[in-house]
């Protein structure tokens, strides 16, 4: 059996301290294998956010052991979590692509930090990339002479292009319609399919669901699993859309 | 410092009006500190510009003077008294003396038409003043009773002397005017420019000069210029002066033995080389008139504006792109990459600003040495400070502003 790319055990998390501490994340355990497409639901306040940040080494893990990428993220310091940052690929709510920058500096600016690679090579990498999500006419244009499908595109062309083993997502399909939602989610899936990625994604978004293999569905800081290939996704998953 | 993608410049760049008006803010301050140091520099330069070409290597004036524009006499026998001292070569005094000007072409109201120039007399036969226009021809002239020789870069207040006195020359006529109530003719004109202590300059004889002043004595003399013999010592020459002079042999406390070899106190004779009376005129402007302070602070203020102005520029910017730094720190850019950008465009704009600043004063220098008189002018010197400070004053701004980088929280976004 292969090394799971995230392996969560026993995690809890606070908020506040002293008199106002308040518990967020209680007892969570998961994994998350190489290439498998996890959906993460739950009603807002229910620690989805919190357990993808904690994930993407955005914050340090308190309690509880967790894992991604082999790396233990238990009382990680800054520069060990800066450095798992470089090989996990992020999409946000918002697109939060670099307004200065054209499509191609944007997608560019995750391989700069890949400094064994020459500006060329970056160049040519990125192109791929944002022909491989339908761009390719679009190379040259800032963020703002892009439609919003069309930014969640560079932006997930940004997020594949290092090769992560793993994505982060957190609602992708938000701020789009249902037409460029489902084309962004399936241009995701895809790609991180071709790569061996594994997604794990936040979305309230219940159109999208099938994209995913497993299902997690979260609720007040704790968490069900739910295998989508023998299991139907549970009523309360998809009321919440 | 260099990155692949240039983000610094191309942020700075995509906000065209803010890269505008930051640069038109920069390239105000480097303009008023550029404005300030000039006119100091002027005002020094325009003090010291008579020093500067008297001829001679060794200088007698009186203890009690302390300036140009308030030299007092001293007897001419003390200049006399150093003639058989060791490596003296000639001796010549000058006199000074200011005295009213009346405009000869004035037109308008009888009052202020008249104004305060500077009345140099020296003895014809020696070239003690060096500058063009008073070669011998010119001071076979003013042999001449009542003859004079004005500076035609005196302030136009003077008339339009320098214009006239071609025109009338022409038609072998010469200006006559008065100076102190006593009518005299310009024989000839001399280049020397005008000072903040003098408006305008005329040179004439000894014997003139006394004419003007009649109140002054033969004899009671401002400058005793010396002249070293050929190949002499200037330093042995002043150990001779030295012992040659009457009094008591004294110093300034505060010089440091080799300025004190050069400025020196016998009795009531201050002894100075050319050097030295140039320095201390300098500083006489720079440390005991408030002028110096003045343009010192003018400059500190512009440097002040200038940090805020940068700073305004750089914290609008950094909190724009808050979210796309905390995007950059969650794809795990280090804080250090965000702050160097920061440090970046602080440069940038230093340089950037900078230039149209640099060219806006020349501008200005030209136009106010046309104006003024004032030996206004752009310094290899000067434009290398000024660019030091442009680039101190937008990285303190830099500084300040970076603190704001570290609000950037990848956590955050999501």
């Amino acid at each position: 059996m292969t090394e799971p790319i995230i392996s969560i055990d026993g995690v809890n998390h606070y908020f506040g301290s002293g008199g106002l501490k308040k518990q967020i994340l209680f007892g969570i355990h998961a994994d998350v294998d190489p290439g498998e497409v996890v959906i993460m639901t739950g009603p807002s306040g229910s620690g989805k956010t919190t357990l993808l940040t904690l994930i993407g080494a955005l914050r340090s893990t308190q309690e509880g052991s967790l894992k991604v990428l082999g790396q233990e993220l238990r009382d990680s310091d800054e520069k060990q979590r800066v450095a798992l940052r470089r090989n996990i690929g992020y999409i946000f709510q918002a697109h939060n692509l670099l307004n200065s920058l054209k499509a191609k500096q944007n997608v560019m600016m995750a391989l700069e930090l890949h400094t064994h690679l020459s500006t060329k090579e970056q160049a040519e990498m990125a192109e791929e990339m944002l022909k491989a999500v339908g761009l390719e006419d679009r190379m040259n244009y800032y963020p703002d002479e892009l439609s919003g499908g069309q930014k969640q595109r560079v932006a997930i062309a940004r997020a594949l292009v290092s090769n992560p083993k793993l994505v982060l997502a957190d609602e992708p399909t938000a701020a789009l319609d249902k037409k460029s939602g489902r084309d962004v989610v399936e241009i995701m899936r895809s790609l991180a399919k071709d790569r061996g990625s594994a997604i794990v994604m936040v979305t309230h978004d219940n159109r999208i669901l099938d994209v995913a293999d497993r299902l997690i569905h979260m609720e007040d800081g704790e968490l069900e699993s739910y295998d989508l290939e023998t299991q139907a996704p549970p009523e309360k998953v998809i009321a919440l859309g | 410092m260099l990155f692949a993608i240039p983000l610094a410049w191309l942020q700075l760049k995509r906000e065209r009006m803010r890269l505008f008006i930051a640069i038109a803010g920069i390239g105000f301050a480097v303009f008023l500190m550029f404005v300030q140091l000039g006119f100091r520099d002027a005002l020094f330069n325009s003090a010291i510009r008579l020093h500067e070409t008297v001829n001679g290597d060794i200088m007698l004036i009186s203890t009690r003077s302390n300036s140009l524009i308030s030299i007092q006499n001293f007897p001419q026998r003390r200049l006399y008294g150093v003639l058989g001292a060791e490596g003296v070569g000639k001796i010549s005094p000058i006199y000074v003396g200011f005295g009213l000007w009346k405009n000869p072409f004035w037109e308008g109201l009888p009052k202020s038409q008249t104004r305060q120039i500077m009345v140099l007399g020296i003895d014809p036969n020696d070239d003690v003043i060096g500058v063009s226009g008073v070669d011998e021809k010119a001071r076979d002239l003013i042999r001449f009773q009542d003859q004079i020789l004005f500076d035609k870069k005196s302030r136009a207040e003077f008339g339009p002397i320098p214009a006239k006195f071609v025109e009338l020359g022409n038609k072998n006529e010469l200006i006559s005017t008065e100076i102190a109530d006593r009518k005299v003719t310009i024989a000839g004109l001399f280049e020397l420019g005008a000072s903040f202590g003098a408006d305008g300059n005329t040179i004439t004889s000894e014997a003139n000069f006394l004419r003007i002043f009649t109140r002054r004595d033969r004899g009671d003399i401002n400058i005793g210029v010396i002249k070293l013999k050929p190949g002499a010592d200037l330093y042995k020459t002043l150990e001779a002066v030295k012992k040659s002079l009457p009094g008591t042999y004294t110093v300034n406390p505060t010089l440091t033995p080799e300025a004190a070899r050069e400025d020196f106190v016998v009795g009531e004779m201050r002894v100075l080389s050319k050097k030295s009376f140039i320095e201390v005129e300098r500083k006489y402007w720079q440390n005991s008139t408030a002028i110096g302070f003045i343009f010192t602070l003018g400059t500190v203020i512009g440097f002040v504006v200038g940090i805020v102005i940068v700073y305004q520029i750089l914290y609008t910017d950094v909190t724009d792109h808050l979210a796309e730094y905390a995007t950059l720190k969650a794809m795990g850019y280090k804080n250090r990459y965000l702050l160097k950008i920061v440090f970046q465009e602080a440069l940038i704009l230093s340089i950037m600003g900078y230039i149209p600043g640099y060219f806006l004063s020349i501008l200005m220098y030209t136009g106010t040495r046309n104006a003024t008189a004032l030996p206004l002018v752009m310094t290899t010197e000067r434009g290398i400070f000024v660019l030091c400070l442009a680039i101190i004053m937008c990285l303190m701004s830099g500084a300040i502003a970076v603190r704001k980088v570290q609000d950037a929280d990848p956590a955050d976004i999501f």
